[in-house]
């Protein structure tokens, strides 16, 4: 079989650094091949290079896609030829329609004027080929994420696509969403398109690839092949990281003491339509040394939850009981929650969590700026000192702590945040996805460090969308489901399945 | 601190990465000396230099406020308008009612205060934008000042008011005929106190391994200050010696530069401009700090007002026009963002002094207002380019 694409000895460079070295890429006509390696890898740069990002002269090597060679000068060009490229970060104009969103560019018309009914009969036709349930007149900002994925595609398909790229498309997808999508994925395999999917999550990848090309520092490592039967996940990482992980959560004896956290008859209404209850009686409980997982879909309310509680910084109409070490507290602003003991580790860390343009210094001690301004003059040896004592327990990566901290990784962009709310000294650290578009390496240091603060007598919450995250990491799990906590389970005695069902049941209730 | 910290790069690299530091002195220096070369060394003689700084301290005080309101990633329109309005109310109460100087002036302050609080207001707790709550500011306090004057102008103040941009700091010792030796020995002293704070700075540095730069170029740079401040206290001493409204400047420029960069509200400021959302995750009332910065451009809008008033001894209800443009150009020539979160007290000092040469040095020359302001536009385009590109660059 002739191949599709063939990307053969790609090398490119950025200013000395080699991101690229002769790396090769080849994916068959209907193939789904799925691209794996840690950040920085050069995954996304590879990508770039096929879609006329970087030019044809800036890099080396040749592009060979349907048996011929190919220079591309932008992204246009390789548009023309059916390689369509949907970047993680969404690319919608949130206040269009659907319609207008799909048709952005090249609406059909007629003598320069748009043909309405044109577009809506096409965007009709394009979302039932994605199965989006939506009108094509819905503006964009009012779907959820999940949809906004399935738009980017319908808009992909209306270009004529031979080879879709997809970036990390599942990222901040729920686990029903996540395996829609995938279904698509496949459905576009047996109508001979063929697929490039970049993924961190290696279940899907396992699940849904033909083949799997791992990149490591740069070069190609291997391609594995899947077709002649399932590829381990365990041997995918090994190429990865090149070395053993044997464990993928680290393991740990807890020793759990007595509640410190206690939210009792927690409700929160919806900020823009005060009639809609999002968060409903919610009891919880954490306690001393207790890592204590939220499990969830996409729109469970848990993030809502973590806001409505850590400073009324999400919501409106929030009534509930707080009490940290048995006394009740106040929360209502973020200054009196954080001076109660309460941290939240956002979810969005580069839009609620850094300052970007900033260094790594001035980030770490953002959230607790007296404890270096005694008469709020800042300190700034001893700033640097601390700042410099969190990026060695940290391990984050960077030349000094006066790095800006948008030119970090995402896992040392996390650990940023990590020690911003450590130097608080809070006794209750909620973390909301804290390993979300973290490669697998940074991923286990994170969980090392939760561990850590676990046996430091902190109580810890962890929010996550990856269940194994939570299965493997938490000492218990609540499940939440419709703005209510529907389950609770030690995490030694539950499953993926159980789990599964006790959010599927919430859902049957109300039918 | 580790490995990377210690190394030093070479001359050039330092040069290099602090281009955009450095980029502004230079081009205010280099401006200077067209000026100097192009009227024959009228630029520099001590009349013109001590009207220089009579001429744009309003300027150079109304930008130190609008830089933080730029900060925090908003705009303030009104200043002009404000400080026009402020004088107005000075000269009714002085002149017409006869209040005295020194309580006139704290009643214009705190009304300049109110009318930021009042913008403020909306702005941080209602979430209109700046553009427009200060557009409406604008409209309302040219209106108000024309308003109080009933279209006339009204003056003189009385002498003691007249002083503040008038007078000259008084001489501690004899008449010495040509020269006013304390305004210089001020001078030295100032120049003195900015280079002992440079080596101590370094030294404190040094003592805690942090990347430094090269020793020839601090020493370098350091001389350059010294001379230059001292040359300055010089020329300026061969004629009346310090001007009153000068000493109150610098005081301004100091007190700014130390809250900006040392001090827990200076840095909530800079977080709030970066990224609003992290700053309030983070514990920061970025509605009570944008609320804030309001207020103190509306005290800083109200003494320019008040010096501008002393100034031309008069107030008219034409006054301030204008100058919001002038102050909000200082602040993005001397590096601010339009973004918010990133831009320096003396960056904007620099961006006033380099309009106000030009201004000065053109009118020197004898080009008419017309091209004046032709000429301050394309500068004003081309610094802020020039500052894109060296980012992109980067």
């Amino acid at each position: 079989m002739n191949a599709l694409l063939k990307m053969q000895g790609i090398s490119k460079h950025f200013a000395g650094v080699r991101a690229l070295s002769d790396v090769t890429l080849s994916v068959e006509p209907g193939e789904i091949h799925a691209l794996v390696g840690e950040n920085g890898a050069g995954k996304s740069t590879l990508m770039k290079v096929l879609s006329g990002v970087y030019p044809h002269g800036s890099y080396d090597g040749a592009i060979v896609f349907d048996g011929e060679e190919r220079r591309f000068n932008d992204i246009n060009d390789s548009e023309r030829l059916g390689i369509i490229i949907i970047h993680q970060e969404l690319a919608l104009i949130p206040l269009l329609s659907i319609a207008e969103n799909i048709f952005i560019a090249s609406p059909p018309a007629r003598f320069g004027i748009i043909d309405r009914g044109e577009v809506h009969r096409r965007t009709k036709e394009l979302l039932a080929k994605v199965g989006l349930d939506e009108t094509p007149d819905t503006l964009v900002t009012n779907i959820g994420v999940g949809k906004q994925q399935l738009v980017e595609i319908a808009k992909a398909l209306s270009k004529k696509v031979r080879l879709l790229i997809l970036d990390e498309p599942t990222a901040s997808l729920s686990e029903k969403d996540s395996a829609a999508l995938l279904d698509l994925l496949l459905e576009f395999k047996a109508q001979g398109i063929a697929s490039i999917l970049i993924s961190h999550k290696l279940n899907e990848v396992s699940k849904v690839a033909d083949r799997i090309t791992v990149l490591r520092d740069g070069r190609t490592v291997d391609t594995l092949d899947c077709r002649d039967g399932a590829v381990e996940e365990d041997r995918i990482i090994v190429r990865m990281v090149d070395r053993d992980l044997e464990h993928r959560y680290p393991k740990r004896e807890p020793t759990i003491g007595e509640p410190i956290f206690k939210v009792t008859n927690w409700s929160a209404y919806h900020p823009l339509h005060a009639d809609r209850q999002v968060i409903r009686q919610v009891d919880f409980e954490a306690r001393r040394g207790e890592i204590v997982g939220i499990a969830g879909l996409m729109g469970a309310g848990r993030t809502e939850f973590a806001m409505s509680i850590f400073g009324r910084s999400w919501g409106q109409k929030i009534t509930g009981r707080a009490e940290i070490e048995g006394r009740e507290v106040d929360l209502s602003t973020v200054r009196r929650a954080i001076d109660a003991g309460l941290a939240y580790v956002t979810e969005d860390r580069k839009h609620l969590g850094l300052l970007l343009a900033e260094d790594i210094r001035k980030n770490v001690t953002l959230a607790n700026l007296s404890a270096i301004a005694p008469a709020q003059v800042i300190d700034d040896l001893k700033e640097l000192t601390v700042a410099s004592d969190y990026r060695g327990r940290m391990r984050i990566r960077s030349h000094s702590v006066f790095q800006e901290t948008g030119k970090l990784s995402g896992g040392n962009q996390q650990k940023v945040v990590l020690s911003k709310w450590l130097f608080t000294d809070p006794k209750v650290l909620i973390l909301d996805e804290p390993t979300r578009g973290i490669d697998v390496g940074a991923k286990y240091e994170i969980y090392c460090i939760i561990n850590e603060l676990a046996d430091a007598g902190k109580s810890v919450v962890v929010i996550s969308s990856e269940m194994p995250e939570l299965l493997g990491i938490c000492d218990r799990i609540y499940v939440m489901a419709e703005g209510a906590f529907v389950g609770e389970f030690p995490a030694a005695e539950t499953t993926q399945e159980k789990i599964m069902r006790a959010i599927m049941r919430k859902g049957e209730q109300r039918l | 601190m580790s490995d990377a910290a210690l190394k030093k790069p070479g001359h050039a690299g330092f040069l290099k990465n602090n281009l955009r530091e450095y980029g502004m002195l230079i081009s205010l220096f280099a401006i200077m000396v067209f000026f100097e070369v192009v009227t024959n060394g009228t630029l520099m003689r001590p009349l013109n230099l001590t009207n220089l700084v009579l001429q744009n301290s309003y300027i150079v005080i109304m930008a130190l406020g609008m830089l933080l309101v730029i900060v925090t990633g908003h705009i303030d329109l009104s200043v002009g308008s404000v400080a026009g309005f402020i004088g107005a109310v000075a000269a009714v109460l002085m002149v017409r009612y006869g209040v005295p100087p020194l309580l006139a002036v704290l009643i214009c302050l705190a009304l300049g205060g109110l009318i930021g609080a009042a913008q403020g207001y909306w702005v941080a707790y209602f979430k209109i934008p700046s553009f427009i709550v200060t557009l409406a500011g604008m409209l309302v306090f040219k209106g108000l000042a024309l308003a109080i004057l009933a279209g006339q102008s009204v003056g003189p103040f009385p002498p003691e008011f007249q002083r503040l941009s008038s007078g000259f700091i008084p001489e501690l010792v004899p008449d010495t005929g040509s020269l006013y030796p304390t305004s210089l020995a001020l001078g030295a002293l100032l120049a003195l106190a900015l280079v002992w704070l440079n080596f101590r700075g370094r030294s404190r540095q040094e003592a805690h391994h942090i990347e430094t730069e090269p020793y020839g170029f601090f020493l370098l740079k350091n001389a350059l200050l010294f001379g230059i401040i001292v040359y300055f206290a010089y020329l300026i001493a061969s004629h009346r010696g310090l001007p009153n409204v000068l000493v109150i400047m610098v005081a301004l420029i100091a007190l700014y530069a130390f809250v900006t960069t040392r001090t827990t509200i200076g840095r909530q400021v800079y977080a709030v401009g970066g990224n609003e959302k992290a700053a309030k995750l983070s514990g920061i009332k970025t509605e009570r700090l944008t609320f804030l910065t309001f207020v103190n451009m509306g005290v800083l809008a109200a003494l320019a007002g008040l010096i501008f008033a002393a100034r031309l001894n008069t107030a008219t209800p034409k006054a301030g026009l204008g100058f919001e443009l002038d102050v909000i150009a200082a602040c993005f020539i001397g590096g601010a963002s339009a973004y918010g979160g990133v831009g320096r007290v003396g960056g904007a000092v620099i961006g006033a002094l380099i309009m106000g040469v030009m201004n000065n040095g053109m009118s020197i020359l004898g080009i008419g207002i017309d091209y004046q302001q032709v000429i301050k536009g394309l500068v004003l385009l081309g610094a802020v380019c020039l500052d894109v590109y060296n980012q992109k660059r980067v």
